[in-house]
C-alpha cells in the first residue's frame, strides 16, 4: 500500500515540477510581451523526445554518456522521496539532511562526468563551467545549512526542523535566517541553472554546452530529473526557512518560481569568473555574519 | 600536451544567424587567437546585377539585406545619378532620407535586442524588439512593405509620402522618444549589464583606423567618420545634425552610441517632415530615359558603416560593372583585435558588437586545404567547371559499374 502512495507521490513531485517549470517560462513571456506555452507544454516536450533518436557521439565513452541521465535521474527521485516522507510520514532517518545534500550534488556530478564523456570541446567548456559554479554554490549552500542547524541546535534531522519551526517561530523570520535563506536562494537560482548563473549551458555562447550532445531519451531523462529537481529544490528551502500547511507550502512554492523569475528576467548573464567572486566574496562573508547571529540568538 | 583548444563558433551557431566561422582558440576560458572564415553566404549579387537593366539592379541590391535594404539601392542609384551627372528633385531627396533614418532606428533597435540576447538579458530583447515594431508599421504606411520598401529609384522615388501620414510618422517618432531614453538609462545604470560591457571587446582609436573600420564600430572608438558629414548626399547639408562619437571603444560604448544615434536619427527626421511641409507638393523623379557611357559612385552611411556602390556603363541598357562594399567587410577584420585577451563569455558579445551583416560582405572566395590560397572569379569558374565535368565522370562511372563502388 505504501509504496503506491510513494508511486503516488512522486508522480506529484514531476507534475508540480512541471508546472513549477511552466509557471517560469509563462511568466518570463509575459515580462517579455509574449504569450507563453500552454500549461502541459514541458510534459509533451519530454514525452516527444523518448520518441526520438538517440545519439550517441563518435568518441564518446558510451558507458558514462548514458549512465549519467540515469544516475542524476535515480538520485532527484530519492530526494524527493526523502523530502515527502519526512513531510507526511515524519520517518526519518539519523542526519538525513547530509544525505540530502550528496543526493543533490549527484546529478551536478554526474551532469560534469556526461559532459566530460561526449567528447565535444563546447561540452569541455561548459563542464569546466559547471565544475567551477558547483564549488561556489555547493559551499554557500553549507553555510547557510549551519545557520539553520546552529538554530535548530544541532539537530541533523529535517524532520526536527519542520516540526520547530511549525510550533512557532519560523526561521525566515529572523535576521540570521533571513541571511540564510538569501544564501539558499542564489544557491536555488544557480543549481537549476537559471540566468544570471546559466553559464553551463549559456545558449549563445556555447550552444548549451554540457547537453550539447545528448539527444533522445537520454536527454529526456535529464529534462525529468530537472523537472524533479524543479520541485524538490525550492520544496528543501521551504522546509528548511518557511514551512507551514500542505496548502501553505504549494503556494509559497510558487510565491518562490515568482522570485526566480523576476531576478531572471532583469539580469543579463554573468561571467564566470564574476559567479564565482559573487558567491565567495559577497554571499559567503554574508553567510559568516549569519552564523555570528545565529550563535547569538538572533 | 598543449593546453590550447579549439572553440568553434559556426559555421551554424545560435549566436549568428548567418552562416559564418569563427574559430576561437582557447586556454581555459581566455580567448588567445581567433580566426576568421567567412564566405558560407555568397550569392554572386554583383554578377546578376551585370545581367539586369538599370531599373531591376535597384530590387537586386535590395534584397542583399533584409536589414539595412534600402542603404543599397539608395547607394546604386546615388551611383547611376553620379553617372548621370543629375540631382533628383529635393521633395524626392527628403523622402529619401526620412527612409534612411527610420531604417537607422530600425536597425540600431534590432541590433540592441540582439545585443541583450547575446549577454543572455532576453527581457532587453523583447522589449527591443518591441519598440521596433512602430517603425515597421510606419515602413508598411508609408511604402506598403515593413522590409524591402522599393523607395528608390534612378533619378528620385517611387512613391511619395502622403501629407496626411506626416503626422503618423511624428507621432511614432515622438512616442518612441521615452522608449529609446528609457534603454539609454537602462544602459547607464544596470550595474551588471555595466560589469558585462564596460572594459570588454576594446577596438583603440589605433586599430580603428589602421583596420579601416566604418560607422558606429569607429565612431565608438574615438573616430569622427560618418559619410552623412564627410561627403554629404541627399540634402544632408542642409539640415542641422551632430555625428556621434564616443571614444571609450568597448561594448558599453557601442551600445550606448547606437542608442544615442538613434535619438539623432529621430531629429533627422523631424527635421526633414518640417522641410517636406515648407516646399510645395510637386515632382518626386526625375525621368531618365538614357544612361550614357561612363562611370560613377554612390556612398551611404547605412546603420553599420559606409556602404560603397561603384557603376560603370558602355551605354547600353545595363551596368557593364557593379561593384559593391558593405561595411562589414570592414568591421568583422576588426574582431582579430577586440575577442584576443576576454573570455568565451566576452566573444559572444563582442563578436556581435560590430553589428555583423554576412549577407552584405560576403565574396565567393576558395581556400586550398593549407588556408591560404584565394582563387579568382576565372578561375572559379573553371574549377566549377571541372567540378561538374568530375561529377558527370562519376556518375557515368557508376552507372557502367551498376553502383557496385559505394564508397565515392
Amino acid at each position: 500500500m505504501k509504496f503506491i502512495l510513494y508511486f503516488l507521490f512522486l508522480f506529484f513531485s514531476v507534475s508540480m515540477g512541471g508546472i513549477g517549470w511552466w509557471l517560469e517560462r509563462k511568466l518570463t513571456a509575459r515580462f517579455q510581451y509574449r504569450v507563453g506555452p500552454p500549461w502541459y507544454q514541458n510534459f509533451i516536450d519530454i514525452m516527444k523526445l523518448f520518441i526520438k533518436e538517440t545519439i550517441i557521439p563518435q568518441g564518446a565513452s558510451r558507458i558514462l554518456f548514458i549512465l549519467s541521465p540515469l544516475v542524476s535521474l535515480s538520485s532527484s527521485l530519492i530526494v524527493a522521496l526523502i523530502l515527502i516522507t519526512d513531510y507526511f510520514f515524519k520517518q526519518n532517518f539519523i542526519a538525513d539532511i547530509i544525505v540530502i545534500i550528496y543526493l543533490l550534488i549527484i546529478p551536478s556530478l554526474f551532469l560534469i562526468l556526461g559532459a566530460f564523456s561526449s567528447a565535444n570541446p563546447l561540452a569541455l567548456v561548459g563542464a569546466i563551467r559547471e565544475t567551477k559554479q558547483l564549488i561556489a554554490y555547493e559551499f554557500v549552500f553549507i553555510v547557510s545549512l549551519v545557520i539553520v542547524i546552529i538554530k535548530t541546535g544541532g539537530s541533523l534531522f529535517l524532520s526536527e526542523i519542520i516540526e520547530r519551526q511549525m510550533l512557532g517561530n519560523i526561521y525566515f523570520k529572523s535576521f540570521s535566517g533571513l541571511i540564510a535563506f538569501i544564501l539558499a536562494f542564489f544557491y536555488l537560482q544557480a543549481k537549476l541553472g537559471i540566468i544570471p548563473f546559466d553559464t553551463p549551458e549559456a545558449e549563445q555562447e556555447i550552444a548549451s554546452g554540457v547537453m550539447i550532445e545528448y539527444s533522445g531519451a537520454l536527454l529526456g531523462f535529464w529534462k525529468i530529473s530537472k523537472l524533479l529537481l524543479y520541485f524538490s529544490l525550492p520544496l528543501f528551502i521551504i522546509f528548511l526557512f518557511l514551512p507551514g500547511k500542505f496548502v501553505d507550502i504549494i503556494i509559497k512554492y510558487f510565491l518562490l518560481i515568482l522570485l526566480i523569475t523576476v531576478v531572471k528576467n532583469i539580469n543579463p548573464r554573468m561571467r564566470i569568473k564574476d559567479v564565482l567572486e559573487f558567491f565567495w566574496f559577497f554571499l559567503f562573508p554574508l553567510g559568516l555574519i549569519g552564523i555570528f547571529l545565529a550563535i547569538n540568538g538572533y | 600536451m598543449s593546453k590550447k583548444k579549439i572553440i568553434p563558433i559556426g559555421p551554424y551557431h545560435p549566436l549568428q544567424e548567418e552562416p559564418e566561422f569563427f574559430k576561437l582558440i582557447v586556454e581555459g576560458e581566455k580567448v588567445v587567437e581567433l580566426e576568421i572564415e567567412i564566405g558560407y553566404n555568397h550569392r554572386g549579387i554583383e554578377k546578376l546585377a551585370e545581367n539586369k537593366h538599370w531599373d531591376q539592379v535597384t530590387f537586386v541590391v535590395e534584397r542583399i539585406c533584409g536589414i539595412c535594404s534600402t542603404s543599397h539601392p539608395f547607394a546604386y542609384v546615388l551611383a547611376v545619378e553620379d553617372l548621370l551627372g543629375m540631382q533628383p528633385p529635393q521633395r524626392a531627396s527628403y523622402i529619401r532620407m526620412i527612409i534612411d533614418e527610420l531604417q537607422r532606428i530600425h536597425s540600431h533597435l534590432l541590433w540592441l535586442g540582439l545585443a541583450g540576447h547575446f549577454i543572455g538579458y532576453n527581457t532587453i530583447w523583447m522589449w527591443a524588439w518591441k519598440a521596433r515594431e512602430p517603425i515597421l508599421d510606419l515602413f508598411e504606411l508609408i511604402s506598403g512593405n515593413r522590409q524591402h520598401y522599393a523607395m528608390m529609384k534612378i533619378g528620385g522615388v517611387r512613391k511619395d509620402i502622403d501629407p496626411q501620414n506626416y503626422q503618423a510618422i511624428r507621432k511614432t517618432i515622438k512616442e518612441l522618444y521615452p522608449t529609446l531614453k528609457m534603454f539609454e538609462k537602462v544602459v547607464k545604470d544596470d550595474p551588471v549589464i555595466m560589469k558585462r560591457t564596460k572594459g570588454v571587446g576594446v577596438l583603440t582609436k589605433e586599430y580603428a583606423i589602421s583596420f579601416g573600420a566604418l560607422g558606429p564600430t569607429a565612431r565608438a572608438s574615438g573616430v569622427n567618420i560618418d559619410v552623412r558629414k564627410d561627403d554629404p548626399y541627399a540634402l544632408y547639408d542642409k539640415i542641422d545634425w551632430s555625428v556621434v562619437v564616443l571614444t571609450d571603444g568597448d561594448i558599453y560604448a557601442k551600445i550606448l552610441l547606437r542608442i544615442l544615434e538613434c535619438l539623432e536619427s529621430s531629429s533627422i527626421i523631424l527635421k526633414c517632415l518640417e522641410s517636406l511641409d515648407r516646399i510645395p507638393k510637386g515632382e518626386i523623379e526625375t525621368e531618365v530615359f538614357d544612361i550614357p557611357a561612363g562611370e560613377g559612385i554612390g556612398r551611404v552611411e547605412a546603420p553599420r558603416g559606409e556602404c560603397f556602390h561603384y557603376v560603370r556603363s558602355d551605354g547600353t541598357n545595363r551596368p557593364v560593372r557593379h561593384k559593391i562594399r558593405a561595411p562589414s567587410f570592414m568591421n568583422v577584420a576588426t574582431n582579430l583585435v577586440t575577442v584576443c585577451g576576454y573570455t568565451i563569455s566576452d566573444a559572444a558579445i563582442t563578436l556581435a558588437a560590430v553589428d555583423p551583416c554576412y549577407c552584405c560582405t560576403e565574396r565567393g572566395a576558395v581556400f586550398s586545404k593549407s588556408g591560404k590560397k584565394i582563387l579568382t572569379g576565372e578561375e572559379l569558374i573553371k574549377l566549377s567547371i571541372e567540378k561538374t565535368e568530375k561529377l558527370k565522370r562519376l556518375y557515368q562511372k557508376q552507372n557502367k559499374f551498376n553502383f557496385q563502388n559505394k564508397n565515392i
